[in-house]
């Protein structure tokens, strides 16, 4: 499915005139079980599509949020391998596109043409790489594509018109546009100018596009709505579960939902 | 063709695998650099201070009590020790501080593992009236107490990393995640020749004063290059200071130290040209230590210059195309060196450079008594004698972290 399955998502809620909403979770935090019955009931509360974030011991993108889920993911014994086997287990009961994000190492190590085609096995749709930049993506792309299999790329506030270009015009499923420059957290202000950043993004891309890192309460999600095609909700959700546990991250999904 | 190639590649290694958002600070970066490589007022301010500020150039001593003791070829002693603040890394410093000021940031960032980079940056930080901070992990900031008043006598603020393995590969983590934030008015000054495209370049072209100086002074002194250069390998950058001028003088072997820590199969080491595979981490690909999954392992070594589970990708690239030979050295056998030079020149070398005198002992014996060897003698060992000194009154039982 990859590529098509995240593309009629996206067909689906815009007919219905609401935005998709995307949410991150740290995979194998606190145990891959957890995290399977996870997908299901943020599936179920509303939840478009899913990232799956694969444990990385150097997270550089990452704020303290995630980097703390990472280490205790791994310390649980999660890897890249039975990430994948999780998602194959779960393709057999769910058909919300599911996406990994994953540091760029885990993914050599493991080979990427055996990669892409494990992911097109199990149902895993595309994958985001935080620190691949266009210019090394190459590889990874053409490994994806072989099976339709999304290649998400991030822009940056700061991306020049000239790089967002090349990046545009090799991304499929969706651009992910970071709403700041910096790592992933809550932020209680995003003070990027998020109406002409996406107008940018939107003047060399007809693919969909979907904004994250710093969004964590509805209210942000809502005021940032208007001009993209998706939400990406990411530390608020891990933060919620480790402090609060599934019923309050399942509150908040549905919140953020209605939000947008 | 020199190397790197326009995107940053030596040979497979090299590139730049970062965040989105600092691609186009490297760019910037990059442009800057390119820049000053060819201005000579640029240059002339640099060779100003390297002379006038960090005393260079520095001696090449003839270690003839070393060299007699060994048994084989003529020793020579690159003093990078007495360059001010006490190791090579001054060089670097002042190179991209000076290069910070003329891009108009306002704000240097830098990651220190035993304090030696940390204390460089700081240095120049003072001088040049930049604002600066230095990410040190938590473990680290207990180990090298010394360095880190240094850096705050300088006027530098210190911040403590408590995430991971609390060392030097997350003090960098943490320097990034900064620069992701700050991209706008801060310049990453980064230690060594590791990391995304520009800075191995950079960084060993700045370094790279050190084995130019020593082809002069070797020339004058014995009117014939050096048979073998040897130099310990964290990161790679004494290392690619001292061999990058001798890469095309094919008669000329060059020699890498890495840290054996308690051997390469107790796995408590930091050896990742000998002992890890080739990955990606904090920006570029190079021989990395990595568990089967990917994941980075903690490196140890007994000194905390070495124990970084990654080397540059120049040095990766020397190894693969086999113009260098890497080997590791354990803690045992620095100790050991660290002893005996203190005791046949007078001279106590850092721990770092201990592991290069270690190797020249090893190949001495070897040697045909006519055969000319350069160490490079990174940095002075009066920051280390505190722990060797515990380390002695344990009966020569090493602890680590």
């Amino acid at each position: 499915m990859g590529i098509s399955r995240i593309a009629d998502t996206f067909v689906a809620n815009k007919q219905a005139g609401r935005k998709s909403l995307i949410v991150y979770i740290s995979a194998g935090d606190p145990s891959l079980k957890a995290t399977a019955s996870l997908v299901k009931q943020l599936s179920a509360a509303g939840a478009d599509i899913i990232e799956l974030g694969v444990p990385f011991s150097d997270p550089v993108a990452d704020g303290p949020v995630i980097q703390a889920a990472s280490y205790r993911a791994l310390a649980a014994g999660a890897s890249l391998s039975k990430i994948i086997q999780m998602a194959s287990a779960l393709r057999k009961e769910t058909q919300i596109p599911m996406v990994l994000m994953s540091y760029y190492n885990p993914l050599l190590r493991y080979g990427l043409a055996n990669l892409a085609a494990d992911m097109d096995k199990a149902g895993v749709d595309g994958l985001i790489v935080p620190d691949l930049p266009w210019e090394e993506s190459q590889p990874l792309r053409e490994a994806l594509a072989r099976y339709q299999l999304a290649g998400i790329p991030l822009i940056a506030p700061n991306t020049p018109v000239p790089r967002l270009i090349r990046i545009a015009a090799s991304a499929s499923g969706f651009i992910y546009c970071v709403s700041l420059t910096g790592v992933t957290g809550i932020r209680q202000n995003i003070t990027t100018g998020i109406q002409e950043y996406m107008e940018r993004v939107r003047a060399v891309s007809d693919l969909p596009i979907g904004v994250g890192f710093g969004i964590g309460s509805p209210e942000q999600a809502s005021s940032m709505a208007p001009f993209c095609d998706g939400i990406i909700v990411g530390s608020a959700v891990v933060h919620t579960l480790y402090e609060e546990g599934e019923a309050a991250v399942i509150k908040l999904v549905k919140r953020l939902k209605q939000a947008i | 063709m020199p190397l790197p190639d326009k995107n940053g590649y030596f040979g497979v290694y090299g590139g730049r695998f970062v965040p989105e958002t600092l691609m186009p600070a490297l760019e910037e970066l990059e442009t800057a650099y390119y820049e000053v490589r060819e201005d000579q007022s640029f240059i002339n301010n640099l060779q100003y201070f390297l002379k006038n500020y960090a005393g260079r150039e520095t001696p090449l001593h003839y270690a003839e009590n070393l060299s007699k003791r060994l048994g084989g070829g003529k020793i020579y002693l690159k003093r990078e020790d007495l360059n001010h603040t006490g190791s090579h890394k001054l060089n670097n410093a002042l190179g991209q501080a000076l290069l910070a000021r003329r891009m108009g940031k306002k704000r240097l960032i830098a990651e220190t593992g035993a304090g030696q980079h940390g204390v460089a940056t700081a240095t120049v930080a003072a001088l040049l009236g930049i604002e600066c901070e230095v990410y040190m992990g938590a473990e680290d900031i207990q180990r090298q107490a010394l360095n880190v008043f240094r850096m705050e006598l300088l006027g530098t603020k210190v911040i403590p990393v408590h995430t991971g393995s609390a060392t030097l590969k997350d003090a960098i983590n943490e320097a990034m995640r900064d620069w992701v934030t700050n991209v706008d008015n801060t310049y990453y000054l980064l230690g060594s020749v590791v990391g995304a495209h520009p800075y191995p370049m950079m960084v060993r072209d700045f370094q790279a004063v050190i084995g130019q100086e020593v082809k002069e002074q070797i020339l004058a002194q014995e009117g014939r290059l050096p048979h073998h250069l040897i130099a310990c390998v964290g990161g790679g950058s004494n290392s690619m200071g001292l061999f990058y001028p001798f890469l095309e003088d094919a008669g000329v072997k060059m020699w890498g130290a890495e840290a054996a820590g308690r051997g390469l199969s107790s796995r408590e080491h930091a050896a990742s040209l000998s002992a890890g595979r080739p990955g990606v981490m904090q920006g570029s690909y190079g021989y990395l230590m990595q568990d089967k999954d990917g994941q980075v392992e903690v490196a140890y070594s007994i000194s905390a210059g070495l124990d970084h589970p990654a080397v540059g990708p120049e040095p990766s690239y020397l190894k693969d195309s086999g113009r260098a030979s890497y080997l590791a050295i354990s803690d045992e056998e620095a100790l050991e060196a660290f002893r005996l030079l203190s005791r046949c020149e007078g001279i106590i070398p850092a721990l770092e450079s201990s592991h290069a005198v270690a190797l020249a002992v090893q190949l001495a014996p070897q040697l045909p008594n006519d055969e000319i060897m350069v160490i490079n003698i990174s940095g002075r060992g009066d920051k280390d004698v505190q722990q060797v000194a515990a380390i002695m009154e344990q009966g020569g039982v090493i602890n680590g972290h």
